[in-house]
């Protein structure tokens, strides 16, 4: 009954064999492929403890120097901006930041001191996210798939330009950009949602809240449904895709007695490919919208009839006095 | 131990206990603190003040531990009604020496409030705080500072209790004395002095008055320097545009930005940790600027941010000059400077809504004070 000693996640048992390096149908995949590989337990605990090979490529190794370069500058400003003291920077990490440029300078190159510093840190971070995208369409068409992945990367890239580059054009400001720090990227986002009457009246944010919910529910979804039919070979979906068995069919049937609807083993994959992509391209289009076309959300909602106003009679006289609270009456 | 078919009969049917019994461990430890909760309730009881409409989320909620503990600061405060005079009585102004501000006391109202301002300020040094340790008849001299600050620091109160009274009396008559503020310490808590920029060679802009853990910006990353922006300077703390779409580049200083938008929302963590509430004690936070929808207590801040501005401007900072050296800010050598908390001490209204002028005509205003004899 409880006797279950290989489980998927914080797995019990490693299987360890020879390193598992890889199709290479075509006899030029491996060229420029690391043949290192390693076996580390605590990656077992969570799923393959095999470690590489990685294949990096000429993308890959620029896109990591120009990360790297990025996340140095952003470091070594919080460092010069603590008088160069190592306790004092572990002491208010959290709290330092490389702030965009004041707003006086709008579209200009600012002072190195002034928000000049971001504009070259945010440059090396562009040309690094952009390599990585490149990468991860190199490495799919290396090994002829589809470029899914390539594409779902593209749509968070998308929120990140709209974020750094496209919204700070159209308003005319770099300083519209978003910090590079811990707290301070969260004041940004709290700052930015108030200076445009609540963004939660924004429908595109709404959308985009649906569907980063919504994936995290089809995730789960999917995810305990493939679990519960793995015992009829449900964990092995291209089979199941292709040639559907006993395991689809009682999963189906359980959504189907659910909800009346059911996904297909196929088509399943698709709803949570939309699902995630459309989270930051709905948000992207949200915040491009904030500030370049929508000053005032709240005001946006009342004029479009979705902010309901009360009736009028706040009811204070129910509210109960500051005396009753602390018990002095 | 066991008899031999038992052993026998166990190795041939050997059974997993450990699982069952974590299993079930589990489910009767998570249903005893289920039922303990249910039974005995949850050991930290929060109590809520409603403070806008149902359904809106608006109310300012409170641990019963903590509303059951009354400001400890208000024993401190002792009944000492005042002398009516018969109106025969000579005045201070004619019995002593250099009397600015209360020559229109009879003897002995004069020094009952010296002397309650003695315990009020100076507790430990008594009169020789401000007169210095000199016989009587020199104790009309301006040597000390702090008989000069003291002079018009009655001048503020009595200008808070008479010209304030929308703000200081919203709820009802409760005025302020020295001790409002002052507690029994020579300098009261929660005061402040201006520390921006907080970075000067590696940063300069918005970039140098913000992101450090500090006491002004109530250890958050936001600006620094809100309070002096907003209740020194008589800056906008307003952000938002009033139509849903506006013309406007950030780059023009009339346009409010992010930043902006940031230390307006220092300030108003400020305003929430003074007294100890939240956001929407004041605001209906899903239109955080419309003043159709908030509460009272909004009307009555507006009033307090004014009040606070003319006692910095007009009576906190001219004092500068006149102080010693240690009583000035740290890094810019200013005057030391009120705001919410210097009053409200974490505390809706100051020392929990007490009464404590009403022994006090003399500082409820400047003229002569008036005084009832309504028992």
């Amino acid at each position: 009954m409880f006797s279950v000693e290989y489980q998927n996640i914080f797995t019990q048992v490693q299987v360890r064999g020879p390193a598992e390096l890889g199709t290479d149908d075509s006899g030029t995949l491996a060229q420029e492929r690391s043949d290192w590989t390693g076996f580390w337990g605590l990656l077992g605990w969570l799923g393959n403890a095999q470690l590489g090979p990685i294949n990096l490529g000429m993308a890959g190794v620029a896109s990591i120097a120009s990360g790297i370069i990025w996340l140095n500058i952003v470091g070594i400003n919080m460092l010069a901006q603590v008088g160069w003291s190592i306790p004092e920077f572990i002491r208010q990490l959290f709290w330092l930041a490389l702030e965009p440029p004041s707003p006086e300078y709008g579209l200009r190159i600012p002072p190195l001191n002034d928000g000049g510093w971001y504009i070259v840190a945010s440059f090396f971070l562009l040309v690094s996210v952009m390599l990585w995208w490149l990468r991860s369409y190199q490495l799919a068409a290396d090994q002829k798939m589809g470029k899914h992945v390539f594409w779902a990367f593209g749509s968070a890239i998308w929120l990140f330009l709209v974020l750094g580059l496209f919204r700070p054009v159209l308003m005319g400001s770099w300083s519209e950009a978003v910090p590079y720090g811990i707290f301070p990227h969260l004041d940004w986002t709290t700052a930015f949602s108030i200076r445009y009457g609540n963004l939660y009246y924004n429908p595109f944010h709404c959308l985009s809240i649906v569907f980063l919910y919504g994936s995290v529910l089809l995730f789960a979804m999917h995810g305990a449904t493939i679990l519960a039919v793995t015992r009829y070979g449900g964990d092995r979906e291209l089979e199941q895709i292709i040639d559907r068995g006993t395991a689809t069919e009682r999963a189906a049937l359980f959504w189907r007695w659910t909800m009346g609807f059911n996904a297909t083993m196929e088509g399943i994959h698709r709803w949570a490919w939309w699902f995630a992509v459309l989270t930051p391209i709905t948000g992207g289009i949200g915040i491009l919208l904030t500030g370049t076309v929508v000053d005032n959300w709240f005001i946006w909602a009342q004029e479009h009839h979705f902010a309901p106003m009360y009736d009028g009679s706040y009811g204070y006289e129910a509210y109960g006095t500051y005396e009753a609270f602390i018990g002095k009456e | 131990m066991f008899p031999k078919w038992f052993d026998k009969w166990n190795r041939e049917n050997p059974t997993d206990i450990y699982g069952p019994a974590i299993f079930a461990g589990a489910i009767a430890g998570a249903v005893l603190v289920a039922a303990g909760l249910v039974a005995l309730g949850q050991p930290y009881p929060t109590d809520s003040m409603q403070t806008g409409p149902r359904g809106t989320g608006m109310h300012v909620p409170e641990f019963k531990s903590d509303l059951a503990t009354p400001d400890p600061d208000i024993a401190e405060v002792y009944p000492d009604p005042p002398y009516v005079p018969a109106g025969d009585e000579p005045l201070a102004r004619d019995l002593y020496q250099n009397v600015q501000v209360l020559g229109d006391l009879t003897e002995d109202n004069f020094n009952r409030l010296m002397n309650a301002m003695t315990l009020w300020v100076a507790p430990d040094e008594g009169c020789a705080y401000c007169h210095g340790d000199v016989d009587l008849e020199e104790y009309g001299k301006d040597d000390l500072y702090t008989k000069v600050v003291a002079r018009r620091m009655i001048e503020m109160t009595q200008n808070i209790n008479e010209n304030w009274d929308g703000h200081v009396n919203a709820n009802k008559q409760v005025g302020v004395t020295c001790f409002t503020c002052h507690r029994g310490q020579n300098v009261p808590s929660d005061i402040w002095f201006r520390i921006a920029p907080v970075e000067t060679a590696a940063a300069a802009g918005w970039a140098a008055i913000q992101n450090r853990a500090t006491l002004r910006s109530q250890y958050t990353s936001l600006p620094v320097d809100a309070l002096e922006h907003f209740l020194v300077d008589y800056n906008r703390i307003g952000v938002h545009d009033l139509e849903s779409r506006a013309e406007g580049n950030p780059s023009d200083p009339g346009v409010p930005t992010i930043q902006d938008t940031e230390r307006t929302y220092a300030l108003m963590n400020y305003v929430a940790n003074s007294l100890g509430v939240n956001c929407t004690f004041c605001h209906n936070t899903r239109a955080f600027y419309d003043i159709e929808q908030v509460t009272p207590q909004w009307s009555t801040e507006q009033l307090g941010i004014s009040m606070v501005q003319e006692l910095n401007n007009d009576y906190l900072i001219p004092l500068e000059s006149e102080y010693p050296q240690e009583r000035l800010g740290p890094i810019h050598a200013d005057a030391p400077k009120a705001a919410c908390k210097t009053c409200h001490k974490g505390y809706q209204q100051p020392l929990q809504g007490l009464n404590v002028i009403a022994d006090w005509p003399e500082l409820a205003t400047s003229g002569t004070p008036v005084y009832q004899t309504d028992e």
